[in-house]
């Protein structure tokens, strides 16, 4: 009874979505204050719903009701109880839920936070919004409803893929379907903007902290993916440039094209045709994502299992929600002025140069994604385009980035003069040319050309963001004063630079100085690596609720020194019949010893596989420094306080009018 | 293997531990020889694992190629020789570096390609923009202010004053 | 509406015609590099006697042939088995068989208890002949003209629908070709 229950709150959902995207539609075209009023309270009954279709749900699995195929098929009377609410979202359809029920939750977000916006933006925004959610909902609905029942219900559940048991697939789903549905508010307020011809600077003020947020989460949703991947499928790597992986990088690449142009376009009022087509294609590149991932096009380690249907029905939903969006853009874009002007060296041209290289990157990644596809399609013979592909053309665009980074933030809006600008760079250039060679050189004691650049390029940006920092105080009377008189987005962006560096510290070394050994060690053996002694002292055989395992246990020293105990296991799902290797990992600020076991061989002896994997947690660690970044800068006084201000977006709203 | 009930599983439970490791215990002459081995055995795609590539995929055939691998390197195999080895038996479709041909070179040129139209796209830009400035056509601090104005003029101030060089250099 | 406004959208239709063609491939689908190719020759001992050897030239006796790969341990292979026995005992196409990574005795069993539509049996124990052909998923299945040439190669089971629609045409050019 209750799956029914769910299943109605599911299609009375939608049809609440739908009215969403209609009603408030008419009612801005038509000046009907009542009927833009009902986004607000849509949005509000559209989340009451989803969430409780979404609780009935997990209180399916909770109580292993094995009626509901979907729990059938993804959990196990075995399973713990917090890998059975993950297991909610840990297929198709529940993700699916989770998707919606976000989505919702973010129409809502808009709802309660517009309130000083004026009436017929927000009707136009969360009508946007309802009309993506009707899509999606109705997506669940007709081709992939969770609620679902088996008859007669299976004595007990075929349980959740072992693999997804695991803390990352708790956290890492709902981080990275937090951002992508997250820019379908940037892309909402653009489709806004141009449907109601009031493209201005207020617009990108507007849209600017809801893009930041969705960013973050973004940000996090793919960091945790990657740190997932490193320590749950037990070969140490950390990016494959997997077609999935692939179609969560594009929006955020784009993504951070975006931020960078809303910020000329809210303080220069310009670029905003540009941008408004950023804010389209980060939304179009989460739907996208989406299909490439659902429709089996591609072949992927996470994709789900394919259904034709399913991709026919996100073909549709991304064609019409893209090319509409497309149409309405090539219909009102040609109408928006773009006032600012600005010299060749100018801040403005620095952030544009981000923008050329963030998206080139992005149609290149597009491009090779798709590439075996197009070949395919044309009868040209089938490839595969992997990482050495990727590495080869990404890193190259990446390193102009990285040094027009560090100049952006010093150079002057406008127009800059370029002595001025070289009269400060000139230390960072000399630090960073000098300490990109001593440290990689004095940690290693051995030189690549590209950790050369790398660290050359990191130590640039960390140089460009003090001395950016110290300009800015040092005419205030107090170093102190000068500190606390920055605005958060000053210490925001200065943090995600930073994070940037970090990052990129961290695949330099990790790619170019990590030592790796597969070999056979029976108890007693020993290896020597990156410094660190590992001996093989035994196996134990242990058992979890749903598992049995072999557990390896390795002892490591440093010069004599015990420096931990690490283990491994081998382990064997009962329900699923299926081996798992669980890696044994020491992590440190500045390396991880990283340790998997596979197969006996006899005699005792067990296949292993060694790493020593210098500053790889950087690569992390720089994600949380940006999406830190991003929450500072989010959180600046001036959006909470342009909330507060009625007063002045009346005046605004003229302003518009004037522009119009 | 042998217990499946489904064929059409087949693929599927080949792969889907793809979190269970199968690591092989090769013995190298030189240090030179497992380092082609890693890269060689990175740069190659499994057939039946098809999103693994030969040195993490646990597929049985991936553990024959791999040996097969390590016997070529041993017998003085070149890179090329290899690559031509499993070209033959399998097509472009094992290497993960697509290899230049008419079909790839939209694919290895097209970066940089797309490149140098975005910076030539970007200076004729800025170009068109810098011209007025030049002549002094600044529409745009008027606008500024405005908005300023109706943003609330004190909550901007601290920002303002270092976010914007340019502005000061107005003034 | 100026020109390069359209730019996009012209782009983004391009792109679902892409997908729109995507949906009716199969990615996992690998065309074999041997096609038209000469066989790659092997010589192996035969499954059911391990002293009769069976080599390339054996299969090229025929006008055309067709040159299965198998495996006790594929469950695929169990499903197309009946449709070999079918074939068999229609008796137009003689049927080799390359029984790959089994073991001799799995592999004798499964012919007594199923019945045995091949001619012949190569036994590759180790795969080393499977690589050759480039094998990758059981069962596969390789028409082969008179010359040697490598003319098809199905990946997956045989079935009527495979053999109505590809390979019986094909056989019969072949026979054509050949008079």
């Amino acid at each position: 009874m209750l799956p029914e229950l769910g299943n109605f709150a599911l299609i009375l959902a939608m049809i609440i979505a739908l009215a969403q995207g209609i009603v408030p539609m008419i009612g801005a075209a038509r000046g009907i204050p009542s009927w833009m009023a009902f986004a607000r309270s849509a949005a509000w009954a559209q989340l009451s719903l989803l969430v409780f279709s979404f609780g009935i749900l997990t209180y399916a699995f909770v109580t292993h009701d094995f009626s509901v195929a979907y729990v059938a098929n993804h959990s196990n009377s075995a399973l713990p109880l917090s890998y059975r609410i993950s297991a909610v979202w840990g297929g198709h359809e529940g993700s699916l839920l989770l998707w919606v029920m976000l989505m919702s939750a973010w129409s809502t977000a808009v709802a309660l936070f517009s309130k000083r916006l004026p009436l017929e933006m927000v009707a136009r925004v969360l009508a946007v919004m309802g009309l993506i959610a009707a899509g999606f909902t109705s997506f669940v609905v007709f081709t992939s409803n969770p609620f679902d029942r088996y008859f007669p219900a299976p004595l007990d559940g075929r349980d959740l893929n072992p693999m997804l048991q695991d803390f990352g697939l708790i956290v890492h789903p709902p981080m990275l379907y937090m951002g992508y549905v997250g820019f379908s508010v940037a892309f909402a307020f653009a489709i806004a903007a141009l449907l109601g011809g009031r493209l201005d600077a207020a617009w990108a003020r507007w849209s600017r902290p809801w893009t930041i947020i969705a960013w973050v989460f973004l940000t996090l949703g793919i960091a945790l993916g990657s740190w997932w991947a490193y320590y749950e499928l037990g070969w140490g790597g950390w990016w494959f440039w997997d077609p999935v992986e692939n179609a969560s990088f594009l929006p955020w690449l784009v993504g951070t094209a975006l931020m960078h142009s809303l910020a000329v376009s809210e303080k220069r009022s310009t670029f905003k045709s540009w941008t408004v087509l950023l804010a389209i294609f980060a939304f179009s590149l989460c739907l996208l994502g989406t299909f490439l991932v659902r429709s089996g096009v591609l072949t992927s380690v996470h994709a789900f299992a394919s259904d034709p249907t399913r991709g026919v029905y996100i073909l549709m939903l991304l064609g019409v929600v893209v090319g509409v969006s497309l149409v309405i853009y090539a219909w009102r874009a040609p109408q928006v002025k773009s006032a600012g002007n600005f010299a060749l060296l100018s801040r403005e041209t620095f952030l544009l140069g981000n923008n050329v290289l963030l998206v080139v990157a992005t149609a290149t990644i597009l491009m090779g994604t798709l590439y075996p596809l197009i070949l395919d399609a044309l009868n040209l013979g089938k490839i595969s385009v992997g990482p050495p592909y990727f590495n080869a053309v990404f890193v190259p665009l990446m390193i102009p980035l990285i040094v027009v980074l560090g100049i952006g933030p010093l150079s002057r809006w406008k127009q800059d003069d370029f002595g001025r600008l070289a009269k400060i760079l000139r230390y960072a250039l000399v630090v960073s040319l000098v300490l990109g060679v001593l440290w990689p050189w004095m940690l290693f004691g051995k030189l690549d050309l590209m950790v050369v650049v790398g660290a050359t390029i990191s130590i640039w940006l960390v140089a460009c963001i003090l001395l950016d920092l110290f300009y800015r105080i040092r005419h205030k009377s107090s170093f102190w004063k000068g500190l606390t008189s920055q605005p958060l987005s000053f210490y925001g962006m200065s943090l995600a630079h930073l994070g940037v560096a970090i990052t990129v510290v961290g695949i330099t070394f990790t790619s170019y100085y990590s030592l790796e050994k597969d070999l056979r060690m029976a108890p007693g053996d020993q290896l020597e690596l990156g410094g660190y002694l590992f001996q093989f002292d035994g196996i134990r055989d242990a058992h979890g609720p749903n598992y049995t395992s072999t557990k390896g246990i390795i002892s490591v020293t440093r010069d004599g020194k015990p420096v931990g105990t690490m283990y491994t296991e081998k382990r064997n799902y009962t329900v699923q019949q299926m081996p798992m290797t669980e890696a044994g990992i020491d992590p440190g600020l500045f390396r991880d010893l990283y340790v998997a076991m596979g197969e006996p061989l006899g005699d005792g002896g067990w296949a292993m596989r060694i790493y020593y994997k210098p500053f790889v947690r950087w690569i992390w660690l720089g994600s949380l420094f940006m999406a830190f970044g991003g929450i500072l800068a989010a959180s600046d006084r001036r959006y909470r306080l342009m909330a507060r201000r009625k007063a002045g977006l009346d005046i605004d709203a003229k302003l518009a009018t004037q522009e119009s | 293997m042998k217990h499946l009930a489904f064929p059409v599983f087949f693929l599927l439970m080949v792969c889907g531990s793809v979190a269970f490791a199968r690591f092989d215990t090769f013995v190298f002459e030189t240090p030179q020889d497992e380092q082609r081995f890693k890269k060689l055995s990175a740069e190659l795609r499994c057939l039946v694992c098809q999103n693994q590539n030969l040195a993490d995929s646990n597929a049985e055939l991936a553990m024959d190629l791999r040996r097969e691998l390590y016997n070529m390197i041993k017998a003085g195999k070149s890179d090329a020789e290899i690559i031509d080895f499993m070209v033959v038996r399998y097509g472009d479709f094992v290497l993960y570096r697509p290899p230049v041909k008419p079909s790839t070179y939209v694919l290895w040129v097209g970066p940089l390609v797309l490149f140098v139209i975005g910076v030539v796209a970007l200076v004729m830009f800025v170009r068109r923009r810098g011209d007025d400035v030049l002549a002094g056509g600044d529409l745009n601090s008027d606008e500024q202010n405005r908005l300023e104005g109706l943003l609330g003029k004190q909550n901007e101030k601290p920002h303002q004053k270092t976010g914007s060089g340019g502005k000061r250099k107005q003034k | 509406m100026k020109a390069r406004f359209l730019v996009p959208l012209i782009l983004f239709l391009l792109l679902i015609g892409l997908f729109v063609a995507g949906l009716k491939l199969d990615p996992r689908k690998v065309p074999s590099p041997l096609i038209d190719k000469p066989a790659p020759q092997f010589s192996l001992p035969g499954l059911l006697d391990k002293e009769k050897i069976i080599d390339t030239a054996e299969l090229t006796k025929h006008k055309v042939s067709l040159f299965n790969v198998w495996a006790t341990w594929c469950v695929a292979c169990r499903q197309e088995h009946p449709f070999l026995m079918a074939l068999a005992r229609a008796g137009d196409v003689p049927i080799y068989g390359l029984n790959y990574k089994d073991k001799r005795e799995d592999a004798i069993r499964w012919l007594n208890q199923y019945g045995n539509p091949y001619v012949a049996n190569a036994f590759d124990e180790d795969g080393r002949v499977g690589i050759e052909w480039g094998v990758y998923g059981t069962p596969e299945t390789f028409v082969i003209d008179s010359k040697g040439i490598v003319r098809y190669k199905q990946i997956g089971p045989l079935t009527e629908q495979v053999w109505q629609e590809t390979i019986l045409p094909l056989i019969n050019e072949i026979r054509a070709e050949e008079g």
